[in-house]
């Protein structure tokens, strides 16, 4: 494993606004320069107002941590008006203007199913179990986009050595909240509700899987998963449930919601794999946010010398 | 129709393609700009080839005959937009790589439908001129000109075949045109019905100097 050097500047500021704004204008120029023509009708109501970050409280005391990589962190305001969270919306700008008033707080989570003893956890004694690290990670989503993102929380291994699993508990269920009243997507049934995912032990136990409640060094911003959710940097971003209500240990394989949506697509594992494509696309490349060309996908999303050996001797051909 | 008219629409249908300049000299496309540009062209398509359909139905039943004469620029604007979509496709998405596109072509069905609508575009297109229609002979431009229908549902499919799990806007489109195509199903049989009154004769030349 690589040690890579810690910075002093706050991640939120390590890419400058107006150098982000430049890199649109450059691409979105590029991209439309073939019916420049049509510049001169100047549509000013058209253009929506863009959408101010909402500055959520510092997280005092964070260290540092070896497994963050140093890459180009994604700017704030991509990873905050960006988002999959099909509970508020489908649509990739949905969540940020509906998830606003989501109340995040009081939030108890249950942990029950193969423990010793069952219990009822408030989110900010689960936040106070260990110390909380900013873990700058890469997140490719299924659909073949990417951003790097400087998460804030530690080791779900911490909760779960917490909770006491007995011998029979295989696997970690992780539920979302169910709230349609909140969620305007739980109203409709484009998905199961409540959003399920699932870990392997091994894989749930594995130092690279965060419980995370922060980012860019504050709390976590409600369309990002607020108060508590997990992020598994090697899977597919579908794997990193958010706003978790409930943690189960059971002895079977749950069954995740994108699984029960379309088996023959999503399957339980969803590492990120490039040379098993989804049935409807390629993962061989994915677009980082704020770029202009693909990047080729890595195996295990670059994190393979960490986790391939999880998988030995697995077929993730059919285990996709 | 005043004179007016016509440029002012058409100036109207370029605003989708003003807009996406506009946003994007303004970063106004989001954190995406490529994928936005992808959808909007595709949801423009859509629209256009849509729009097309409704015209003649809607000069029927409005007897707003003249609507016809915007018909072509409607059909054109389809195909303008689905130049620009597979633009972005061609080089946004695949940077001008053949052999990655045709393995697309074959393997992803999504692409296969949408490449599939696009071809029946570009004979239309081709032959919208007057001159094409006088070349052609009335009856076999109006043959060949049905394959707005198939590259209508082409595109459709391609849409439904792309989404991940939130069918409801492919399945918008996908009803218009059901209703569009349809009401040409039922108009069909209504006038070949024996009730069915024949059309009067000024009616009819009109109708074959307007189509």
């Amino acid at each position: 494993m690589l040690i890579k050097k810690a910075t002093d500047i706050p991640s939120s500021e390590i890419t400058p606004k107006n150098l982000y704004l430049n890199r649109r204008k450059f691409l979105a120029g590029a991209a439309t320069a073939g019916v420049a023509a049509a510049t001169g009708l100047a549509l000013r109501e058209m253009v929506s107002p863009s959408i101010t970050a909402l500055a959520g409280n510092k997280i005092d005391g964070i260290q540092k941590s070896p497994f963050s990589t140093t890459e180009t962190i994604t700017p704030y305001n991509d990873v905050t008006n960006y988002n999959n969270y099909y509970e508020f919306s489908t649509d990739k700008d949905g969540p940020a203007k509906l998830a606003k008033k989501f109340r995040t707080r009081p939030w108890k989570v249950k942990i029950d199913g193969q423990v010793q003893k069952k219990q009822e956890l408030d989110v900010d004694t689960i936040i106070k179990m260990a110390t909380a690290e900013e873990r700058i990670y890469r997140h490719r989503c299924v659909e073949g986009w990417s951003i790097v993102v400087p998460w804030v929380g530690f080791s779900l291994n911490e909760l779960i050595k917490r909770a006491n699993p007995t011998s029979k508990a295989k696997f970690v269920e992780f539920t979302t909240i169910y709230d349609p009243g909140q969620m305007p997507g739980q109203t409709g049934s484009v998905l199961n509700w409540p959003y399920v995912e699932g870990l392997r032990m091994d894989e749930a136990m594995h130092p690279l899987a965060l419980l995370c409640f922060g980012m860019y060094g504050e709390d976590l911003p409600n369309q990002d998963g607020a108060p508590i959710r997990i992020v598994v940097p090697w899977k597919y971003g579908f794997k990193s449930a958010k706003a978790i209500v409930r943690v189960r240990f059971t002895e079977k394989q749950p069954l995740n919601t994108w699984n029960i949506s379309a088996p023959q697509e999503y399957g339980f594992y969803s590492n990120v794999n490039p040379n098993v494509d989804h049935p409807r696309w390629s993962q061989a490349k994915e677009r980082r946010l704020g770029e202009f060309y693909k990047r080729p996908t890595l195996m295990f999303n670059g994190y393979g010398d960490q986790v391939a050996n999880l998988y030995t001797g697995m077929d993730l051909r059919k285990n996709f | 129709m005043p004179r007016w008219l016509k440029p002012v629409i058409f100036l109207a249908c370029l605003a989708p393609v003003a807009s996406l300049v506009w946003k994007g000299l303004h970063a106004g496309l989001g954190a995406n700009p490529i994928e936005k540009i992808t959808h909007s062209t595709g949801d423009c398509t859509l629209t256009f080839l849509l729009i097309t359909l409704s015209v003649s139905p809607l000069r029927k039943l409005t007897r707003q005959y003249w609507l016809i004469s915007l018909r072509r620029m409607f059909g054109l604007f389809a195909f303008f937009y689905g130049t620009l979509h597979l633009t972005t496709y061609v080089w946004l998405d695949k940077f001008f790589d053949v052999h990655e596109m045709l393995v697309d072509i074959a393997k992803r069905r999504f692409i296969t439908a949408g490449m599939t609508a696009f071809v029946l575009m570009i004979p239309l297109a081709l032959t919208s001129t007057k001159w094409s229609i006088r070349k052609l002979g009335g009856k076999r431009w109006q043959a060949l000109h049905r394959l707005i229908y198939f590259s209508g549902a082409a595109g459709v499919i391609h849409y439904i075949w792309l989404v991940k799990a939130d069918l409801k806007k492919p399945l918008e489109y996908a009803s218009v045109l059901g209703v569009l195509i349809l009401y040409r199903v039922i108009a069909g049989i209504a006038s070949r019905g024996p009730q069915a009154p024949k059309a009067s004769t000024s009616e009819g030349l009109r109708k074959v100097a307007q189509d």
